[in-house]
């Protein structure tokens, strides 16, 4: 990778992709487009997050990239490479508390955030209302007009087939009262964890070139009704490595009997517990 | 072409640090950043109007402003940005005199809020902790911002401006080598 200008991309894109970051910020929750340009992975491998990340950090940046909360998947440790290769100084860690900047596919961290860390989401499908109106242009008009009846229809639906809200992620929300936004496929369990949070959220999607942000501080309320509040979606067990019984978990197959348990989708938070834990004993 | 200035030492990083500067002024509307290693300019502009201009201006933006043929001739070099004449066909707006009227940039349209102009709004001296009351999104209840040298009947027209949310202008203020930023979703009142 050497002969690259630093994090990859080229001067005249990290200005197009900033100057959109800018105009994200001021209107939150708004979709921008931008120039969206083809990276050395395929489109759906984080292509929106890498240029938001590649357009922001810099050389005395703290990175760390997580994938379903993980640190060590495949997708989290070539991006993390990819970003310790063409940007020349820049760190990588898996700490949470440790980073500057965390790129995130589907999770954020249970960790809580802080002021100074920037948050940047890859995005597969930024349009809220994409099943609902596949037309870019009726969807357009639907948010200048702030009209998003059509998503309470489809919430209301659920309701009366299933009882409850039938998404368990990706459940949309009003960001500033004002634009309904995708949170990214995230579980719903993690959605409260954006309301007002410390920490500026930069969300990018590659392929269907648009980004958005939400800035520090800013209301984020997951869509619901009055009379069937939103209720975040968690696994009722406990982390059978660290023991908690307030994270996100995923379940593991343990053999071929039935056997199963559940772990921390968070690994760095985990390893935190069980660290803790053996120098507790 | 005799007495051209510098522009960023090091423009990659140069412009990557007074970029996170601005992101985070604009995400955390109110709080004065310190720019790292800003250029030096031609007078009238300051250090940090120059770095905001570098960093975001090209080619693609046209740019408004008001410092003189020196600054104009520094600002082309540069960042490759075309002159307009006219304030309202501008993506940056740089005054470092009397600026032209809020209502007078493009606010951009319902359905493409994010072509609204910035005005980089060259000021004579920025302070937390006191002045105006800010609140909005960013800030988590609310900024105090003290701005020396702005322009007569901002206010009003901030608020005017403001109404129009999602439509509106954001400003980057600039004094010396620090700024602050007020996107169209801040709201302004009286310290």
């Amino acid at each position: 990778m050497s002969g690259y200008n630093f994090a990859y991309l080229d001067e005249a894109t990290k200005r197009m992709i900033r100057r959109a970051l800018l105009k994200a910020v001021a209107v939150p929750g708004h979709q921008v487009p931008f120039g969206s340009r083809e990276m050395p992975l395929p489109y759906g491998w984080g292509t929106g997050g890498i240029q938001v990340t590649a357009s922001v950090i810099g050389a005395d940046d703290t990175l760390k990239v997580i994938d379903q909360g993980a640190d060590d998947t495949t997708n989290a440790v070539s991006i993390r490479r990819f970003f310790a290769r063409v940007a020349p100084g820049l760190r990588t860690t898996e700490r949470t508390a440790e980073a500057t900047v965390i790129q995130t596919r589907h999770r954020i961290p249970e960790t809580p955030l802080r002021e100074g860390q920037v948050l940047v989401y890859q995005v597969p499908q930024p349009e809220p209302l994409f099943r609902l109106e596949p037309r870019r242009a009726e969807t357009r008009r639907l948010h200048a007009l702030a009209d998003y009846g059509l998503m309470q229809v489809k919430l209301y639906e659920d309701i009366a087939r299933h009882g409850r809200v039938g998404s368990s992620y990706d459940h949309p929300v009003m960001v500033n009262g004002r634009y309904l936004m995708s949170p990214s496929p995230i579980p719903s369990f993690d959605n409260p964890k954006m309301h007002r949070s410390a920490a500026l959220q930069l969300f990018g999607a590659g392929r269907e070139r648009r980004l958005y942000a939400v800035p520090p501080y800013t209301e984020v309320r997951s869509l619901d009704f009055e009379d069937h509040p939103f209720v975040p979606l968690r696994a009722n067990g406990r982390c059978s490595l660290c023991g908690a019984g307030d994270s996100y978990l995923d379940e593991v197959v343990t053999d071929d009997r039935g056997g199963r348990i559940f772990v921390c989708s968070d690994t760095d938070f985990c390893t935190q517990r069980q660290t803790m834990r053996e120098a507790a004993e | 072409m005799s007495g051209l200035l510098p522009g960023f030492a090091d423009p990659v990083a140069d412009a990557q640090s007074a970029f996170r500067a601005v992101l985070e002024a604009m995400a955390r509307p109110g709080r004065v950043q310190r720019l790292p290693s800003p250029p030096a300019p031609p007078a009238p502009l300051s250090p940090a109007a120059g770095a905001v201009l570098l960093a975001l201006a090209d080619a693609e933006t046209p740019l408004w402003l008001d410092a003189g043929a020196e600054a104009a001739e520094w600002a082309v070099f540069h960042a490759g940005c075309p002159l307009v004449e006219d304030a309202g066909a501008a993506t940056f707006a740089l005054a470092t005199g009397t600026p032209p009227a809020l209502s007078s940039l493009d606010p951009g349209t319902d359905e493409e809020p994010q072509r609204a102009a910035t005005l980089i709004l060259q000021v004579a001296s920025l302070a937390e902790g006191r002045g105006w009351r800010l609140t909005g999104p960013g800030i988590e209840r609310e900024h105090r911002l003290q701005v020396e040298g702005a322009p007569n009947g901002f206010l009003a027209a901030w608020a005017a401006s403001r109404a129009q949310f999602p439509l509106g202008v954001d400003i980057i203020l600039c004094a010396g080598d620090c700024v602050a930023a007020l996107p169209r979703s801040v709201t302004i009142r009286e310290g």
